[in-house]
């Protein structure tokens, strides 16, 4: 068990991380301070939130694009909502953030399912629709931070034994993934799907349907992020977000999901963000040029990429046919 | 393809026959564009640009510019406006060379060209309108960081956007040629937060971490003048670091009351749109010329002298603090 783990991709991410949180340490020793590890981990918080829901997407082998766009859509939502209302509690806001996101989900889901289009060229286009709703929402106008309830503003920064609320929801939306991924046939069918389709359909799974749920529950972690966004920046505009679902995807790629679907854990996709996490915040503490991190985080990627590529078991000749997936 | 392309054309005829059927033929058609659609500031602007188009009558304001903030989205929409003959663009810039071809093909069209609030190079623009004088500006923003620094000064940033910003990049150097007159303020690290509110947070924490005797925060952008103000707010330092640059009044309230920023600064965004369209007025109605020492006339805003650049200054900043913001903080 533990030397298998060893040889895992994990355990080379995790010590990948550590050896860089090392390197860091020598430039900048407070960075190792608990305090500060307690700082970068409910920084990369939100990331990891996302990150396990393109997981699910990604694992049946779509893409989605439209991430960012709906943490933005979802997010100004509710702020809008709680500027004109300020007298609704903030465990509703937050239903309804997770409501509209799993919608806007479940939107990209119905495409790719009774449509048969593309999930790339799905998600591209809600990305644009999405930002566009964001802009017709608000006419461009911001939403500030005196504008918005200061219950509102608190939720994800109440400490609670030591960890503010943003990491507890991360951790507590790892635990509830582990279940799901592993001990649920839904999570199991995620693999099925993304690993053979065809074989998938002759066990019984819908593709379709699987693939609908997966965009429909990220599209609902995505709405969560709008809210925690949102609230721990105090500030809800256009462009909020902007580029992220790059970063999303790249965290899910350095954490050694398989872009052909069928293969990564969960473990692997907290890792992938806490990768980025730690190098978006070292970087203001030790000088190095932004281009620089550029160029880390790509080189992670293609080494992340390559290593994948070798560990990826050789597939089967295709005998049936691939269109018998799609019925 | 060609159906496909046809389509398209016929769609944008039909929209722009349809946009303004009533439009008499002789309007004077001045084109605003922004940085980027959706920012409050720019929003102001346009207030003010239709505030003048209404004193002067007989004019159309076209508001427009990209969805994010790239010269690439700009020459776009400024390609659209050429071929829709406008006879003025107003243009905030993205980038202070990228768009001299396009506007030089504007003007080679008998366009009037300004640049307004982020210029473009001399040679793709008749004359630029700053909001005011960069080194007021950046007089301004050492001044308010200095008036609240303890007693024999202290360590104060700088946050800016991103590192390629036109006018970011000049208030920065006029602050540090001011730093001689105020021996108390020591500039200790210059970061830049790409106009994101998270890489401006994430930032603004670094520099929090960073400095230990932190007593300022200089952000002359009205987004990482915010995240600071955030970042200082969650570390538990407001009242001791004191954030100030370049904001809204409306987005600083806030931070204001929280004690996270002391006082920070701005032009009138709705006279600068004001002042914009006036001069584009005048000079696309040949009115007035824009020539190095000409005096321009902006309506109610008096007039702009041009220097050899053929660049002017409307006003100097003004300073808001827990005296005044609530009286502007609906307006802008």
């Amino acid at each position: 068990m533990i030397s298998r783990f060893l040889k895992s991709r994990e355990a080379l991410l995790a010590g990948a991380i550590v050896l860089l949180t090392i390197l860091i340490a020598i430039r900048f020793p407070a960075f190792v301070s608990a305090a500060n590890l307690v700082r970068v981990f409910n920084d990369t918080s939100i990331l990891i939130i996302l990150a396990l829901g393109q997981m699910m997407v990604i694992l049946t082998r779509c893409i989605d694009l439209s991430m960012a766009a709906n943490l933005a859509l979802s997010g100004m939502v509710v702020a809008m909502l709680n500027a004109a209302m300020p007298g609704i509690p903030v465990p509703a806001l937050i239903a309804l953030a997770i409501a509209v996101g799993a919608i806007l989900g479940a939107f990209n889901g119905i495409f790719v399912w009774k449509l048969n289009i593309p999930p790339i060229v799905v998600t591209l286009g809600t990305l644009t629709i999405f930002r566009g709703l964001v802009f017709v929402l608000s006419g461009g106008a911001w939403v500030n931070a005196h504008q918005m309830s200061d219950a509102f503003k608190a939720f994800p920064r109440a400490v609670f034994f030591g960890l503010p609320v943003l990491s507890w929801v991360a951790i507590f939306i790892v635990v509830l993934m582990t279940v799901l991924i592993g001990r649920t046939a839904l999570g199991r069918a995620f693999y099925a799907v993304g690993g053979n389709p065809t074989a998938a359909v002759y066990t019984g799974i819908d593709v379709g349907r699987t693939r609908f749920v997966a965009f429909t529950l990220a599209g609902a972690l995505a709405g969560l992020s709008g809210y925690l966004w949102i609230s721990r920046y105090a500030v809800a505009y256009v462009d909020i977000a902007g580029g992220f679902e790059l970063d999303i995807i790249a965290a899910c790629v350095i954490g050694g999901i398989s872009i052909a679907g069928g293969i990564g854990s969960v473990g692997g996709a907290v890792l992938g963000a806490l990768f980025f996490g730690v190098i978006k915040n070292a970087l203001p503490v030790v000088n190095i040029s932004p281009f620089w991190q550029l160029a880390i985080s790509g080189a992670a990627i293609i080494l992340a990429v390559a290593f994948n590529a070798r560990a990826e078991r050789r597939r089967g000749r295709i005998i049936l046919r691939q269109s018998e997936a799609a019925s | 393809m060609r159906l496909f392309g046809k389509l398209i054309a016929a769609a944008a005829m039909s929209v722009a026959f349809t946009v303004n059927p009533a439009q008499a033929q002789d309007d004077v058609k001045i084109a605003l564009v922004v940085k980027a659609l959706g920012i409050g500031f720019f929003e102001a602007a346009h207030e003010g640009a239709k505030e003048a188009a209404e004193e002067l009558g007989g004019v159309e304001i076209i508001y427009t510019g990209p969805t994010d903030t790239t010269a690439e989205g700009q020459i776009e929409v400024i390609n659209s406006l050429i071929a829709q003959n406008v006879d003025a663009i107003a243009v905030s810039a993205n980038d202070r060379d990228a768009l001299v071809p396009t506007l030089k093909k504007a003007m080679d069209r008998g366009i009037t060209v300004i640049s307004w609030d982020s210029g473009v190079a001399p040679e793709g623009r008749q004359m630029h309108l700053n909001p005011s004088s960069n080194a007021l500006i950046g007089e301004m923003c050492v001044k308010m960081a200095a008036e609240h620094l303890p007693e024999g000064g202290g360590d104060v940033a700088i946050l800016s956007a991103s590192a390629t910003a036109t006018n970011q990049n000049i208030w920065i150097e006029e602050m540090k040629k001011v730093l001689p007159n105020y021996p108390g303020v020591n500039i200790v690290a210059t970061v830049y937060g790409d106009d994101l509110a998270d890489k401006s947070y994430r930032e603004a924490q670094g520099l929090i971490q960073s400095y230990p005797d932190l007593k300022a925060i200089i952000a002359p952008t009205s987004v990482g003048i915010v995240a600071a103000a955030q970042a200082v707010t969650d570390a538990g330092k407001a009242g001791e670091i004191n954030v100030t640059g370049l904001g809204l009044p409306s987005e600083m309230a806030g931070h204001v009351e929280s004690g996270a920023s002391k006082s920070f600064a701005i032009w009138n965004p709705i006279d600068l749109g004001y002042s914009a369209t006036m001069i584009a007025y005048n000079l696309a109605t040949e009115k007035a010329m824009a020539e190095p020492g000409a005096e321009i006339p902006m309506g109610r805003m008096g007039s702009v002298k041009l220097d050899d650049n053929n660049e002017g200054a409307m006003a100097e900043p003004f300073v808001y603090d827990a005296s005044n913001i609530d009286d502007f903080k609906d307006i802008f």
